[in-house]
């Protein structure tokens, strides 16, 4: 088992309520994943010269401002870091791919969530109340977001294995479900020079999927050749810095409701994590059918 | 001196502030001996198990939408969802009558022996798998893998139906008015006599719905698949 959540605001005017609309959606998701909760919030984009680096960790103390200053001798550009607890975000002008590398050598206890302009991600261990409050969830904002509670089922419970994973720029996906091939499909792209960082099964599907879109895909395209290359049971829920995306396998196993208003589109596992939503009995409720592919823009 | 009759007794909860457990527990054990007219709820908000396991004559009306397995188990209750129902909704009903006046998601009516279970909306995949006979109506569309392995019972399906409608059928019947994707197997389209005429007429009746009998198509079993075919060497 597991929950998703994701939440796209089409009125500007909620983009400040972001975090506060999605907290009792993530955490009406404790029954179906108490162990680990994870959350990618897109947020205006930094300038086009600039890239965002999310930051964790873990039970480690960091000195932040030794190695903001550390980042400053290294790479001279301007650097900033936002710090929630054992979470951060670094704002870099320094390309990304260096600034990355210099600090899996240089801070090898620090894990990188995510890389992009507009993703910020959090990930940890714990009830999912307990991290929307040690992050202070309810005071994010943004566009759109991407949520997960996890109940574990084929790999170890540490904050690498929660959800949502990342790959590539500003592309988050978390899942409910069970693929019975990440190995195969991890065996494909590793000698393409595609580095895992888990054994979990969620990277593999978010590591396929990021890799086609650089291969020229859209989202759809990359979907549609996933029902093909991946097998298992699926509710993906998908994020890029302007578009939110669901699908579910074939047998449609794993739950999914849609509330969309004028307002936002909500997805979450079940209805029970939308009923708070403003205006929820004038939204329009479906649940996606298998193997159609539903997107949302900002 | 007239006579006068005690004025029908509504009892109500709200899921805002009443648990769900004070609800079950008082349909289980208080609300046929107090003869309420009715039960009635208010903010769902879709939790879980509302009204399972009923055993009494009880008129249960829920406004909201509701998760997983509403009514499951219903015995002699009428439950009805003003909203839309998760996932094994009346699943394992074996008499009474549950109806979601919404759309209602997979499994619906799953395994259920008696009763009748009406959906106006669509259904979503599985509805009635392992159907032991129960009836069910299902004004929209039903999902992929409807009434597979389906024993015994009656589906009128008044939309269409997606793949593997009847898959490895017993002796469940299917009536459907729009168009099927894909039967499963042994599953196959069969004439339909007058006693079939009658049986959707009144199932449409029973259901509150008046779509015309004449419209619809019969499923069964080919039965095929009813015996071990020793020569058949797997390959059916």
């Amino acid at each position: 088992m597991c929950g998703i959540v994701g939440l796209l605001v089409k009125n500007p005017a909620l983009r400040g309520q972001l975090g506060a609309l999605m907290v009792p959606m993530l955490t009406g998701m404790t029954e179906r994943g108490p162990d680990s909760a994870g959350l990618a919030v897109y947020t205006t984009p930094v300038a086009a010269q600039q890239r965002k680096i999310s930051l964790y960790s873990g039970e480690r103390a960091v000195d932040w401002s030794a190695l903001l200053d550390a980042l400053a001798r290294e790479f001279g550009e301007a650097h900033e870091i936002a710090q929630h607890g054992n979470q951060a975000v670094l704002t870099t002008g320094a390309d990304a791919d260096r600034v990355v590398s210099w600090l899996t050598r240089t801070a090898p206890t620090v894990a990188v969530l995510s890389v992009g302009q507009s993703i910020d991600l959090y990930k940890d261990v714990g009830a999912p109340a307990d991290i929307a409050k040690r992050y202070d969830f309810a005071s994010l904002q943004g566009t759109h977001l991407v949520g997960h509670t996890r109940m574990a089922t084929e790999s170890a419970v540490t904050p690498k294995h929660a959800h949502p994973f990342t790959a590539g720029r500003d592309f988050c996906l978390v899942h409910n479900g069970s693929l019975s091939n990440p190995h195969l499909v991890r065996k494909r792209l590793e000698p393409l020079g595609i580095h895992f960082e888990t054994d979990n099964d969620t990277e593999a599907a978010c590591r396929f999927f990021e890799w086609r879109l650089r291969e020229g895909d859209d989202l759809t395209q990359a979907v549609t050749r996933g029902f093909s290359e991946l097998d298992g049971f699926f509710t993906f829920l998908m994020g890029t810095g302007n578009e939110l995306l669901i699908v579910r396998d074939a047998f449609a196993c794993k739950p999914a409701v849609v509330a969309e208003s004028d307002d936002y589109v909500a997805i979450a596992s079940e209805f029970r994590s939308l009923a708070h939503l403003p205006d929820i009995a004038h939204a329009t409720l479906f649940e996606p059918k298998p193997e159609e592919i539903y997107s949302w823009r900002i | 001196m007239a006579n006068l009759k005690p004025l029908p007794c509504v009892r109500e909860f709200d899921l805002a502030s009443d648990s769900l457990r004070q609800l079950n527990s008082y349909l289980h054990h208080r609300a046929a001996g107090d003869g309420v007219a009715e039960i009635r709820v208010r903010n769902p908000d879709g939790a879980h198990s509302i009204a399972v396991g009923l055993n009494a004559p009880l008129e249960v009306h829920i406004h909201g939408h509701v998760g997983y397995y509403v009514a499951g188990m219903n015995c002699h209750a009428s439950v009805t969802v003003h909203g839309n129902a998760g996932p094994g909704a009346a699943e394992n009903m074996m008499s009474g009558r549950v109806h979601v006046k919404g759309f209602a998601s997979t499994a619906a009516g799953a395994s259920a022996h008696g009763g009748l279970l009406v959906i106006d909306g669509d259904a979503s995949l599985r509805c009635g798998i392992s159907l032991k006979g129960a009836d069910i109506v299902v004004g929209g569309s039903v999902g992929s893998f409807s009434a597979f392995m389906a024993q015994a019972g009656r589906m009128v399906i008044c939309g269409d139906a997606e793949d593997a409608l009847g898959d490895s059928l017993y002796e469940a019947v299917i009536y459907v008015r729009g168009k099927v994707r894909s039967l499963g197997a042994d599953a196959r389209f069969e004439p339909m006599t007058d006693t079939d005429r009658a049986t959707v007429k009144g199932l449409l009746a029973a259901a509150g719905r008046a779509e015309d009998p004449a419209h619809f198509k019969r499923i069964a079993s080919a039965k095929s698949l009813y015996h071990w075919h020793a020569d058949a060497n797997q390959e059916y």
